[in-house]
């Protein structure tokens, strides 16, 4: 699949000025291995060492550590404002945590400004859809690609030699990313004219465009009914199964979290209550009593 | 070119005829599909070598003579590929429909012994395993030994030890050519007119599908015979998009196209159906009558939201459009001022509506697998598309009747196709013989038996007649559902039917009244034109089965229902048919609760058991009654849909006056 092969471009193109060199500390359990459904699971891609974000006075993430690992589907959960989404802000580097290091692909990352994100091959979606209402499915798409592109202005302007032929070739890329999330039939249609769910799936399809090492999902699940809920995990996995996307996630909906998720990170109250395996984090006393409640005497 | 005028020797199955196209229109397209936003094509030599290396993959595997080959996808060239893949081997191509449930499939697949399954994609394939374990848990012995698919996502995970992607057989067949050409060729060569061409299972209204056999003769003379009585031509083009299992997909985009050489085109997917069509533009099509009534839906509801300029040229260029369209179609006289109006109404009206619905290019139109209501079908005449009607089925290879250009009309079905007698016996029944006749129904003499006699003559299940004058067939209905009142008066439930079917609110409609003393209706009202009036109207619904018991939609499907009863009431023959009391039921008829078959056909033995007590309300007076009723959701699961229904009268006309009684064909 050309697909495929033209993935391995993407991720790494990571900018000496944004970077400090440095040892990557290989933690306990870091060993490659291959799941039950045949995923390869690699070593650590990022990690989140004693991360602490603040808000002036308000402390939205408290010292929390973890790692996502190569291939994996790694989620964030949590009740109403445990941080996940400041924790997703911190990994994609538009917040940059008060203390705490950010660790990617074995480097020590500094601030960052978006495009450099990008370049990394770091991409998202939003929990309130972000796309252009006026524009197609298709440019909206085609917007993922925007960082690869390299002709100036006056040839795209002119349509003319490099401008031409790497029009083309982007295109093929999307249309391939159009096929996979089966959305042939919206390509020409205004984003602000669809529904709700077919919203939350051209994001999707904006963010593998820009052929990302490492997906960024947030509550890519919000508002959906059973039927959405089943085809975007379906999508979601098959992300991961066909390109070895990694895949970072925050969701709500417990169900589909420990369905799709290799591991689990909870959070309450800006602390990291549990960490594991969805079964190890389903019995963990911890999270039931974050999610249930507990009796205070 | 004249193609019936070439000698036939040596053209005695696909293959042949795929080598000669592969001569004759070499560089011609022969199929094309959209991917990845863009047409891909393939031309009749291109399509020979994709062919014959799959075909050499199967030898490859094992494929041996006389195994079927159960395939099920939606329309692509691949599928296209592997039957003609399959008959080159000496193996029997089965079509299934993509969007049966396991538990069908498992019928046919043990029904059938196919030891080999080509797959769309992971769902299909996911079916297929999963009537695999049905067949097995009904203590069958298994059969299936390879299967092949076309889409490789998501299929990494699957055990791979009898599985394989079809380009992978192809890379395989093409690398095997010197090892196994010489044995594929002997089998192709083996191949005659009495070979099997391709089984199809009919769609069955009643009972289990039953495996039609046709062979190469069927087919191939059907082909000839269609395609020179249309004129078809290697330059046409046809949208292949009805299901692969259907037989009139299996003579148009197999049979006409590799007699006659056109270009068979796959759309995207079966969402952008409408899209790729217009971006086409065929030249010969084929719909059954609900996907004409689906557009005219979608037309009218468009109209309705247009501005008022539009609505008033729309309005005023299609009334125009019904008086003088039909007419000029069949070349009769018309006055200069009706063409004058006319031609400013195909540059106003017709010719962006045509070309909006991708009707632009057509010349030869067919609309069959049920009556189409006469409104439908004028409207579609009316703006010079050449729409005829034909009457077949599986076990005729299609062609029973058609209508010839310049002899179309509503109600008929048109004239004994070329080859093709046609008798009505004594009851009304039609029969039909001809080339096309099928050979047998697989595993099932007695059913073969009885339907087709020792002289060849194959009983339709259909009561109608020849109209004096015109030698044109009329149809009635089904001749089992043909039935009678109470009080002796006949009764014809698709007659009234497809009359209410006209109506944009109204998607299905079941009438009942055989042995009664009068008629009730089942009525479905159709999500798309009823939503749209209610978004229109503020008027707020959450769910199909609050909207289908609105008050204000009862009363529209009444006015509809009594307009349908004043035009009824015309007939003398079938005045009795009035409606008096109707309902609008709180779920859709759907093919997976087996309400409808996959061609979409209402069963009425199954309707009638499941809304029994719906049918008793009818006619008991009660004014609502409760109902419980099993829905399947798309996984297979099953779920209970509670409602209360509404019942209401309508008001019923006398009728025009009883005349003299004529021969009632279906007595």
């Amino acid at each position: 699949m050309t697909m495929q092969d033209s993935h391995s471009l993407a991720p790494g193109r990571h900018s000496a000025r944004t970077t400090t060199p440095g040892p990557v500390d290989q933690g306990a359990d870091v060993q490659p291995y291959v799941t039950a459904d045949g995923r390869r699971i690699g070593g650590v891609l990022m990690d989140l060492r004693n991360i602490t974000l603040r808000f002036g006075g308000v402390e939205a993430i408290k010292n929390i550590s973890f790692d996502i690992r190569e291939g994996e589907i790694r989620a964030i959960i949590g009740p109403n404002g445990a941080g996940k989404s400041s924790m997703l802000n911190v990994i994609s580097g538009f917040y940059v945590p008060q203390e705490g290091e950010v660790w990617f692909k074995g480097f020590r990352r500094g601030p960052m400004r978006p495009y450099q994100v990008a370049r990394l091959g770091i991409a998202r979606t939003f929990q309130n859809i972000a796309l252009f209402d006026g524009m197609t499915v298709l440019d909206n798409i085609m917007t993922g690609r925007l960082t690869m592109m390299k002709s100036n202005m006056l040839q795209q302007a002119l349509w003319w030699g490099t401008a031409e032929r790497e029009e083309i070739a982007h295109r093929e890329k999307v249309e391939k990313i159009i096929d996979f999330l089966e959305i042939q039939n919206i390509r020409k249609t205004p984003v602000g004219r669809l529904p709700y769910g077919l919203k939350k799936r051209v994001e999707l399809a904006r963010a593998l465009a820009a052929e990302p090492g490492l997906l960024l999902l947030d509550e890519p699940m919000a508002g959906m009914n059973v039927e959405e809920k089943e085809d975007m995990s379906r999508f979601i996995l098959d992300v991961n199964d066909e390109f070895g996307t990694t895949i970072a996630l925050i969701e709500h909906d417990m169900g589909v979290v420990m369905d799709l998720s290799d591991r689990v990170v909870v959070m309450d109250y800006g602390r990291k209550i549990g960490d594991g395996t969805p079964d190890e984090v389903r019995n963990n006393q911890a999270v039931i009593d974050a999610y249930l409640g507990v009796a205070h005497d | 070119m004249n193609i019936s005028a070439q000698p036939e020797q040596g053209l005695r199955s696909i293959p042949a005829l795929l080598a000669r196209n592969a001569v004759t229109y070499g560089i011609r397209p022969a199929y094309r599909e959209k991917e990845f936003g863009i047409w891909q094509a393939w031309t009749w030599k291109e399509a020979q070598d994709e062919i014959r290396a799959l075909a050499l993959g199967f030898l490859a595997l094992g494929l041996n003579r006389g195994d079927y080959v159960a395939i099920v996808g939606r329309n692509r060239p691949a599928h296209y590929w592997s039957m003609v893949a399959a008959q080159m081997c000496g193996a029997i191509p089965v079509p299934l429909y993509q969007d049966a449930v396991a538990s069908e499939m498992g019928y046919v697949l043990g029904h059938s012994g196919a030891r080999f399954v080509v797959c769309g994609d992971q769902e299909q394939v996911d079916k297929i395993i999963e009537a695999e374990e049905i067949i097995g848990a009904e203590g069958q012995a298994p059969t299936l030994e390879q299967i092949i698919y076309t889409d490789k996502r998501g299929m990494r995970k699957y055990d791979h030890s009898r599985m394989n992607a079809l380009a992978h057989v192809q890379d395989e067949g093409r690398a095997a050519q010197q090892r196994l050409g010489g044995e594929l060729d002997a089998r192709i060569a083996e191949l005659d007119y009495d070979s099997t061409c391709v089984m199809l299972y009919t769609s069955g209204t009643t009972g289990k599908p039953k495996g039609v056999v046709l062979s190469n003769r069927n087919i191939i003379e059907t082909a000839r015979n269609s395609s020179a009585f249309d004129g078809l031509r290697p330059t046409d083009d046809v949208l292949a998009y009805l299901p692969m299992a259907w037989v009139g997909d299996f003579i148009f985009s197999v049979g006409q196209a590799y007699w006659t050489g056109f270009c068979v085109n796959c759309p995207e997917s079966p969402e952008t159906m409408m899209t790729d069509m217009r971006e086409i533009g065929p030249t010969y099509f084929f719909a059954p009558p609900r996907v004409f009534e689906g557009q005219l839906t979608s037309v009218m509801i468009r109209m309705e939201d247009a501005g008022r300029v539009k609505k008033w040229l729309f309005d005023h260029y299609m009334a125009v459009a019904r008086r003088v369209g039909p007419a000029l179609l069949d070349g009769r006289p018309v006055g200069l001022l009706d063409r004058l109006r006319y031609w400013a109404g195909r540059l106003f009206v017709y010719g962006p509506l045509k070309n909006t619905l991708g009707f632009s290019r057509i010349r030869v139109g067919y609309t069959a697998g049920e009556a189409i209501g006469p409104e439908i079908f004028d409207f579609y005449r009316s703006l010079g598309i050449n729409l005829k009607q034909l009457y077949g089925q599986t076990e005729a290879s299609v062609f029973i009747t058609q209508q010839p250009d310049g002899q179309v009309r509503s109600d008929t079905v048109g004239v004994p196709s070329p080859g093709v007698e046609v008798r009505i016996a004594d009851n009304g029944e039609v029969f039909y013989r001809g080339p096309g006749t099928f050979v047998e129904y697989y595993k099932n003499a007695d059913s073969t038996a009885s339907t087709k006699d020792a002289e060849g003559w194959v009983a339709t299940g259909d009561a109608g007649f020849f109209e004096d004058g015109t030698g044109h067939l009329r149809i009635i209905d089904r001749a089992k559902d043909v039935g009678k009142m109470a009080d002796g008066s006949m009764f014809a439930p698709k007659y009234v039917e497809n009359k209410l079917k006209f109506y944009p609110n109204v998607l299905e409609a079941v009438v009942i009244g055989n042995g009664r003393d009068y008629c009730t209706a089942l009525i479905n009202i159709d999500l798309n034109a009823v939503g749209n009036w209610a978004e229109r109207n503020n008027i707020a619904y959450a769910s199909y089965q609050e909207l289908a018991g609105h008050p204000q939609v009862y009363a529209t499907i009444k006015s509809h229902i009594e307009e349908v009863n004043a035009s009824v009431a015309q007939d003398e023959m079938l005045a009795g048919c009035q409606i008096h009391r109707f309902l609008v039921l709180h779920k859709e008829l759907d093919a997976d609760d087996g309400e409808m078959t996959r061609t979409r056909k209402v069963k009425r033995g199954v309707i009638s058991d499941k809304y029994a007590d719906l049918i008793q309300a009818l006619y008991d007076g009660r004014d609502s009654v409760y109902t419980e009723t099993e829905v399947t959701y798309e996984d297979g699961r099953k779920g209970k849909l509670k409602a209360t229904v509404r019942i209401e009268d309508a008001r019923v006309f006398p009728p025009a006056q009883p005349a003299m009684i004529q021969k009632v064909a279906a007595e």
